[in-house]
Order: structure tokens, then C-alpha cells, then sequence
């Protein structure tokens, strides 16, 4: 074992040392193979940040949403809607949900408006997320006035600022008391936005839909996870056409790591010839060989995917952003929480490693077989 | 120590270019000797000690070892045994650019496992029986002729081996220089090393040094 | 199928190893029928030389199943949202019927490439090859296991279509489920433990006795106490292991405890399992050549040394396996 540990560091440093002496070689053929782990790293990363950033948001919502319709269209809930609904088995809460948007014209954006029971907002106060309150310059116990579509002027005082770790689900958030609430927005009595259900077993929730829509024909239940997995399987079709487009880039690298491999110089043949006839096996060759591959593996996964990093999550993913805007469209203002998951570098290392070493298998073993007598002659 | 029997080497053997290089060569080589072979270009020397030296296995025929018959032992072994018991100085050197003099000197030893700092130890005490202490961190390619030689000699011993196989040694050197050859060759087979070479020169095959010298000629050994 | 990056990425290792495979099966065959030890030609060196190919070529694939092995867990469990009812990788890998057998048959191929690795580095250590032609027999063998998994895992990945309705770990390996992986959960914790421990503590002293008088008896007692130990650990982590691990009275599941929630414990004990299985099993594959003359003092020295890897990743996985019980808030025996 100690000999066998020993005879690997031995190749490792004789190779390491070949590396260096081939330095504009290699380079070349570095370059491009970090660059490739750049690009699917970048395209990797950012759609699993996207991903992850839908199920926190969706985390947080409730298993199912109810709305009614009207000719095709969201409606309000009318009175007496809520009660209709009954008792269904498997359901633990049930209650009707007031939101609305608000077009701020001082800073020219978009709130939501979500009302919130009394023991959570005292009525005259509101509760704002941290990106509107530093838009606005507000600070807990400031004092603010909207003007309501009606044309009235409401004012309110900030109770307290939503916590900034939820940044992407609160950022513009405002939360208000139901009374007021429905005075701003001049909502009818008893009329609710939708209705949300909480659903403890996963397995129910489909029952239950179906429940919902025979009770209620003329509504439309949204299903958290369908949700789920309509933005997952979006964002999966966009990362698979990026990848397709980059399978061709991959495709070429392997083309290319395969004529690097297989073009040795007659410098680095005859070298090879040299080894075997000094007393190298052709096995050591292979070995050594292999290490170079994995030693360059390395150093370009290395090298790609921390520059993926920082490209995605201190720039913003900008050079993606052309062919992937359609994303950001879903969060207009989201920034990209860091998050690396031990598979996915996992999976990208496969992805990348696993086409170079079978690219350059073949090449290697022949080279490896060069008659040890070879140099014998010249 | 070394023995052939009926050795024939066929390269690009079943093709139209098929070509004889040795055509049945019955030897015996002597351990703690030194041994020439002599003969014109083509005649099979280099043919001849790559056979005796495992680096090449006999078309047919028998070559032992130390009474082992190694003619039909796959290259891994081979390689095993041309490693532990043989030391090989080419016509060219055949040293690798780019690295050390003392780099190319363990270069034999790496595939053996053993810790680098022993290999380093032996590495520099060859390197000073040679006179090249002073050298030893030079890149190989700065080093002249006599200093190239000298590290391939220091690489040949790096493993201690038993036998000693030369191709061709003075054919790069000047007439002092291959003088100062035949003085370490002198010393090797002092220490009780089997010396083989092959050369055409005069200055080798009629020095003192060598015990005993076999002619070749067209693939077999012909009387003097 | 989806169009799923890791999905291709899957298909196209698996046709790559299987490709390999089948480009060498013309030379296995030339192999078999031209092989000469004793032949100086050159026609006899080139067959040597292609060996050192196959062998690199088939520890390429070995690597690769491991890597594929992990990576089509974590795929199976990332695509988990994609159909309804699935929380996790049992859920995709129950979307259809092949979900389960591409699995098996690729931890399958894991081991037959690990025992054909073993066989391959004794013969490679006697100087006459010895087991050359049985060697490539083999290979071609494995060819069609292989290529069945390629089919498997094809099959499997086809009929994947989103918004089917599964089961997943709640239902499958709770005590209600039916077919094998139920029943073995269905094991109370108790008799799960007292088949654990027991299975456990005879693969490693099957090992122990093997390593430390290697002969034909212990070397078959160790192959088989490596493959009763495998099965009796897969079914101790379905019983009890993961419910320690979850803290959760119910949740019987051997893939969660692969993810980042469980901080990868999973693979503390997945790997030395499969390291311990993979040389118990290679033990036995070598043993049936032990006589063979130039093997005679080959195949022990080897034989010794798995079986002491087998020994030591039986008893690191028993260990690791009784600190997450033992450090466990989960209480399922009243004392
Ligand atoms: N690899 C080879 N392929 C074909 N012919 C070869 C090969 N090696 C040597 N020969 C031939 O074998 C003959 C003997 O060569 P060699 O042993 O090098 O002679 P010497 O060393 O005495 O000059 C030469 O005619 C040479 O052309
Ligand atoms: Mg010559």
C-alpha cells in the first residue's frame, strides 16, 4: 500500500512536471475545457438557483388556492362562498384571502396589498418589506400616505419592517389590517380575493381538488405543486436547450481533447519511449498518463465553475441574461441567493470529466504501447 | 549468467516486407564480464541487445536468465526483470529535455515505489562517482556530450542493476571522451557488473577493457 | 421522455460503456481463439497489448457506474416534483415499472465489473496469464448484462412522463406497502436489528478468518457473508437505520439520507457498504482459481488483502450505522 501510494506520487509529480514543460500546449487545451465547464456551470447554477428560488417562494404558500370565476375570469369570492365549501376531510384550515396590487407613482412601482387579521396589524398601521422601505427612505414609526384609486388620501403608520431573509417574497409587500384594507381599496363587504386550503398529506390535495371543483363548479382550484411543476418543468426545457446548444460545444471539445491526446509530438513519443525503455511498464505509462487527464480535469473544473460562481451570483449570470430573460420575468427584481448543492458540482463534474477521459482513453493506450525498443533505433 | 539458443528475429513478420534480423544465434555471456559485439550497420547488434536486454522478445528460439526462460514471458515481466537487472546507455543518450540531471537520473526508479528522498540520496551519490555533483540541477540539454553521457550512466545504475547494456556508446563522443568511457566501464565491471556493448569503433572493441568480443554479420555471429 | 440534461447525460455514459464493451468484444473473441503465450510474433504481442486497453477500458466503466449509480439516485430525486405523489427518489423510480430494476441492475453491474476487475489483476500478476480465455468469456458475458441495463435504464427513462401519479417512500416502505422493499420495511425495528447485527458481524468475521488463514472454505464463507450482509444492511437501513436518521417513526427511506437535509450521512454508510461488498464478493471470484499453479501464491496475497477491506468496511458501516442510532432523538424501544 505504502509502495503503491508512493509510485502514484511519483507519476503525479513526473507529470506535473511534463505539464509544465508543455505549458503552451496544455494551456490551449486548458482554456477551452474550463471554459466549457463555464458555460454548462453557469447555465447549471443559475437554473438551480432559479429553482430553488420558486420553491422557497412557493414554500411558503398554501397547498391549495381557490378562485371563482366569472365568464372564464378570476372574480371575487362573494359572501356565503366560504361556507359553502363545508367540512372536507383532510382539509385544516380554510380562509379567505384579500390581496390586491397598488401602482405606486413616486417610485413607479408595484406593491401587493395583503390584509392581515387584526391581532397581526393594528388597524392604521402596515407592515412593508425592506426593499420598499429603503426605496421610500421609511424607517419603523415613520409615517406614510398612499393615494387610495378612489382619490382619498390614507395614512399609515409603518409598524415594522417583514424580515429580510424572505427579501424575494416580502420586497414589495405591504401588509395592512383587514378593515383598512378593504376601506383603500373600497372592497365590498364579506367579498374575498380567493381562499386558501392547508392540506397536511401530500397524497390528499388531488382528492380534495376534486372535491372543490363538484362543490363549487364555477371555481378553479390551484394546486401548489402543480404550480411547482409547471416552473420546474420550464425551467428544466430551458436548461435542456441551453444544454442541447452546448452539447455541441461539448462535442467539439471532445473532438478536440481526442486530437491532443492522440497528436502526440515525436517529442513526447519518443519520451514515452524513452520511459518504457528504462524500465516503465506500459500500465505505469497509462497510469501516468491518466493522471494527467485527471490533473487537468481538475484544474479546468476548478477554474470553470468558480468562475461560473462568481458569474452567476456577483454578476447577475449577465452573460446569460439575453438568452434567458424570459425567466427573470416570473421575479422582476430577484438576486440570487448563493446556493450550491454537493450533487448538482457532483453531476456538472460527470458531465464534463466523464466525455474527456473517455475522449482521451484510446489515445493514451496508444501511446502507452510504444515499443520499448523503439529508441534503440533513430 | 545469459544464454540463447536458436534466436531468430522476424520484424514485420507475414508481410511482404518480412525481414530476418537474426537468424539463429546460439550465445553464452559470461557474468562479471565485459562483452562486445562488433559487426557492420544492419548486421543485428541493436536487434541482438534488445532481446538479451527484454526489451523485445525472440521471434523463436530460447533466451535465459540466470537459467529462467524469459522468451516467452509477457512485457509486464519483462519489464520487471529489464528493470531490475539491466541498465541501458544509448547511442543518443536518450536523456528528457526539460528536466534535471538528476530528475533523468531516478527517472528508472519511480515505477519501484520507493520514497523519493532515498532515490534523491542514491541519485547524488552516483552522480558524484561520476563528477557531476555540480551539475546536478542542471537541465540535461544545458550539459555538454561527456556530461550527457555520464548522467545516461548514473540513470543506468539508479536501480542497481546486475548487467550493464551499452548500444553504440562512443559513436557520439570524441576520441577523449570515449577514452573516459572505457575508464568507467573499466570501474563498472571492477565493481563486478556484466558489461554488454555493441560498437563498430576500434577504440572500444580493442580496448583492454573488453574481455571478449563476438562479430556479428548479417543476423548471425560469424568466427573472427 | 423529459428533456432532462441529467437524463442524457445518463443514457449516453451508460451507451458509451456499453459501446466500449461491445468494440471489444471482436478482440475478447480474437483473444480467445489466437491467444499463445508461448508465441514470440508479433501477432501474439499486439493481442498483449490490446489487454492493456480492456483493462483500463473496464475500470473506466467501473468508475463510471459508481459516478452514474450516485448520479441517477440524485436525478430520480430531483425530478421527485415533476410527478405527483413523489417526494423523493422512490417516487420517480416508481413512476413506471423499470424504475426499480434499472436501478438493481446497475448496482449489478457495479459488482460483476468489480469481481471481473479482481479476477483480471490476479491473472495479470502470473506470469503466464493463466486465465486469459476465461477472462474474456467473461467479459463477453457481461456484454449482455450490460446491454439489458442500457435497456432498463432506457425503458425506464422513456416511460417517464410528468404528471403521473406515484407513490413514494410514505407509502411504498411504510409497513402497509407490498412487494419486496415493503416487507422488508414491513420488519418490525426489533427482528430488523437482530437480522442487522448478526448479518454484519459474519461477513466481517468470514473476512477476519479469511484474512487471517486464507483457504477455499473461508474465502466462500466470506463471498457469502459479503452478500448476506449487503441485502441484511440495505433491509437494517430500510427498518430502522433511516428512521433514526429522520427522527421520524414512519419514514423508511434509503435515498433521503443521501440529501444535503440529512447532511449526506447517507454516503458516509453507502460507501463503505459498497466498498465492503464489492471485495467480500471479489474474494469468492478469484477463490475457484486458487490451484492454478502460477496462481498459488498469488491469489491469497490478494485474496488476504480484500478480505481485509471487506472486514474493515463491514465493521465501519456497523459502526456508523449504530452511532446514528445511538445519537438519534428517535425513541423506538421504551426501556
Ligand atoms: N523495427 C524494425 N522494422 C523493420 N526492420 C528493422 C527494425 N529494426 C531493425 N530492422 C532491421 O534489422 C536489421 C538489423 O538492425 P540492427 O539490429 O539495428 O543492426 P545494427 O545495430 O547492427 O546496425 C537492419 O537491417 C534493420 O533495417
Ligand atoms: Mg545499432
Amino acid at each position: 500500500m505504502r509502495i503503491w501510494l508512493e509510485k502514484q506520487l511519483h507519476l503525479i509529480d513526473f507529470t506535473l512536471a511534463s505539464l509544465a514543460r508543455r505549458k503552451s500546449k496544455n494551456i490551449g487545451l486548458l482554456a477551452v475545457y474550463a471554459l466549457l465547464v463555464f458555460a454548462l456551470a453557469s447555465v447549471g447554477l443559475f437554473a438551480n438557483a432559479l429553482r430553488s428560488e420558486a420553491s422557497f417562494v412557493l414554500a411558503s404558500s398554501p397547498e391549495v388556492i381557490l378562485q371563482r370565476l366569472v365568464a372564464g375570469r378570476h372574480d371575487l369570492i362573494p359572501p356565503g362562498y366560504l361556507e359553502k365549501i363545508g367540512r372536507i376531510r383532510g382539509v385544516q384550515k380554510q380562509e379567505g384571502r384579500l390581496w390586491g396590487y397598488y401602482y405606486d407613482a413616486v417610485v413607479k412601482a408595484n406593491y401587493t396589498f395583503m390584509a392581515r387579521p387584526a391581532e397581526e396589524i393594528a388597524p392604521g398601521s402596515i407592515a412593508i418589506g425592506a426593499t420598499l422601505a429603503r426605496l421610500r427612505g421609511l424607517a419603523p414609526g415613520n409615517v406614510i400616505s398612499f393615494r387610495a384609486y378612489g382619490g382619498k388620501l390614507f395614512t399609515f403608520r409603518i409598524a415594522s419592517l417583514l424580515s429580510p431573509d424572505a427579501e424575494l417574497l416580502s420586497a414589495d409587500l405591504v401588509l395592512l389590517a383587514e378593515a383598512d384594507f378593504r376601506a383603500f381599496f373600497d372592497y365590498p363587504a364579506g367579498h374575498y380575493t380567493d381562499i386558501a386550503l392547508s392540506v397536511a398529506n401530500p397524497q390528499e390535495v388531488r382528492n380534495i381538488a376534486g372535491k372543490l371543483s363538484q362543490a363549487l363548479p364555477d371555481s378553479r382550484p390551484i394546486l401548489r405543486e402543480e404550480v411547482l411543476r409547471t416552473y420546474q418543468s420550464m425551467f428544466d426545457w430551458r436548461e435542456g436547450i441551453m444544454l442541447t446548444i452546448l452539447a455541441g460545444a461539448i462535442f467539439a471539445f471532445i473532438i478536440l481533447a481526442w486530437e491532443k491526446a492522440a497528436g502526440l509530438s515525436a517529442e513526447e513519443r519518443k519520451e514515452i519511449g524513452i520511459l518504457k525503455a528504462i524500465g516503465w511498464e506500459t500500465g505505469d505509462v497509462i497510469r501516468m498518463k491518466l493522471w494527467e487527464g485527471l490533473l487537468v480535469s481538475l484544474a479546468a473544473f476548478l477554474i470553470g465553475f468558480i468562475a461560473a460562481y462568481i458569474h452567476v451570483f456577483y454578476c447577475g449570470a449577465s452573460l446569460l441574461e439575453p438568452v434567458l430573460k424570459g425567466w427573470s420575468v416570473l421575479y422582476p427584481r430577484f438576486t440570487l441567493i448563493p446556493a450550491v448543492d454537493g450533487m448538482q458540482v457532483a453531476s456538472l463534474a460527470f458531465f464534463t470529466i466523464f466525455p474527456y477521459c473517455a475522449a482521451v482513453l484510446v489515445p493514451i493506450w496508444r501511446a502507452a504501447i510504444t515499443d520499448p525498443d523503439s529508441v534503440m533505433r533513430a | 549468467m545469459i544464454e540463447l539458443l536458436a534466436v531468430k528475429k522476424a520484424f514485420n513478420q507475414g508481410r511482404s516486407n518480412e525481414y530476418w534480423a537474426l537468424n539463429g544465434i546460439d550465445l553464452r555471456i559470461e557474468a562479471g564480464r565485459v562483452t562486445a559485439l562488433r559487426g557492420p550497420s544492419g548486421s543485428g547488434k541493436t536487434t541482438l541487445l534488445t532481446l538479451i536486454g527484454c526489451l523485445a522478445r525472440p521471434t523463436s528460439g530460447r533466451v535465459r536468465l540466470k537459467g529462467e526462460d524469459i522468451s516467452g514471458l509477457p512485457e509486464r515481466f519483462l519489464t520487471e526483470i529489464r528493470r531490475q537487472t539491466f541498465g541501458f546507455i544509448f547511442q543518443q543518450f536518450n536523456l528528457i529535455k526539460g528536466l534535471s540531471a538528476l530528475e533523468n537520473v531516478i527517472l528508472p526508479a519511480l515505477p519501484t515505489g520507493r520514497p523519493r528522498r532515498e532515490l534523491v540520496a542514491r541519485a547524488e551519490a552516483l552522480l558524484a562517482q561520476l563528477q557531476l555533483s555540480h551539475r546536478a540541477a542542471a537541465r540535461v540539454e544545458w550539459l555538454s556530450g561527456g556530461e550527457q553521457q555520464r548522467v545516461a550512466i548514473a540513470r543506468a545504475l539508479i536501480n542497481d542493476p546486475e548487467v550493464i547494456v551499452a548500444d553504440e556508446p562512443t559513436a557520439n563522443l570524441d576520441t577523449v571522451l570515449s577514452g573516459e568511457f572505457m575508464v568507467i566501464l573499466e570501474s563498472l565491471s571492477a565493481a563486478g557488473k556484466t558489461v554488454l556493448l555493441s560498437s563498430h569503433d576500434p577504440l572500444v572493441v580493442e580496448s583492454p577493457v573488453v574481455h571478449r568480443v563476438i562479430a556479428m554479420r548479417d543476423g548471425r555471429l560469424v568466427d573472427l | 421522455m423529459l428533456f432532462q440534461p441529467a437524463i442524457i447525460a445518463l443514457l449516453l455514459a451508460s451507451a458509451v460503456g456499453l459501446l466500449m464493451l461491445l468494440a471489444s468484444a471482436p478482440f475478447a473473441l480474437r483473444i480467445i481463439a489466437r491467444w499463445d503465450i508461448r508465441s514470440g510474433s508479433e501477432a501474439q504481442l499486439a493481442l498483449e497489448r490490446g489487454t492493456y486497453l480492456l483493462s483500463t477500458v473496464l475500470s473506466f466503466i467501473f468508475t463510471v457506474q459508481l459516478a452514474k449509480l450516485l448520479l441517477f439516485v440524485f436525478t430520480a430525486d430531483r425530478l421527485a416534483v415533476m410527478f405527483v405523489g413523489a417526494m423523493c427518489a422512490v417516487g420517480t423510480l416508481n413512476v413506471n415499472e423499470y424504475g426499480f430494476p434499472a436501478l438493481l441492475g446497475q448496482i449489478l453491474v457495479f459488482f460483476l465489473a468489480a469481481m471481473w476487475l479482481a479476477i483480471n489483476h490476479v491473472d495479470a500478476q502470473a506470469r503466464d496469464y493463466p486465465l486469459v480465455r476465461i477472462k474474456y468469456w467473461l467479459l463477453l458475458a457481461l456484454l449482455p448484462v450490460l446491454a439489458v441495463c442500457f435497456w432498463l435504464e432506457f425503458q425506464y427513462f422513456r416511460g417517464l412522463k410528468a404528471n403521473v401519479i406515484t407513490s413514494c417512500c410514505g407509502s411504498l416502505f411504510s409497513a402497509e406497502g407490498k412487494g419486496l422493499s415493503g416487507e422488508a420495511s414491513a420488519m418490525a425495528a426489533g427482528p430488523a436489528m437482530l437480522l442487522f447485527y448478526p448479518a454484519q458481524l459474519l461477513a466481517v468475521a468470514a473476512a477476519v478468518w479469511q484474512w487471517r488463514r486464507p483457504g477455499r472454505w473461508a474465502a466462500y464463507a466470506t463471498a457469502l457473508g459479503s452478500a448476506i450482509a449487503f441485502v441484511a444492511a440495505i433491509s437494517g437501513i430500510l427498518a430502522f437505520v433511516s428512521l433514526y436518521i429522520y427522527e421520524h417513526p414512519h419514514h423508511h427511506c434509503p435515498f433521503c439520507i443521501l440529501k444535503s437535509e440529512y447532511a449526506y450521512q447517507g454516503y458516509a454508510l453507502y460507501l463503505p457498504l459498497f466498498v465492503a461488498a464489492a471485495c467480500g464478493l471479489a474474494v469468492g471470484a478469484i477463490q475457484p482459481f486458487a490451484r492454478v499453479v502460477s496462481l498459488q501464491s498469488v491469489i491469497p496475497t490478494v485474496s488476504r488483502r480484500l478480505a481485509a477491506l471487506a472486514a474493515l468496511g463491514f465493521a465501519l458501516f456497523a459502526a456508523l450505522a449504530s452511532y446514528q442510532v445511538l445519537n438519534s432523538n428517535l425513541i423506538l424501544f421504551e426501556r
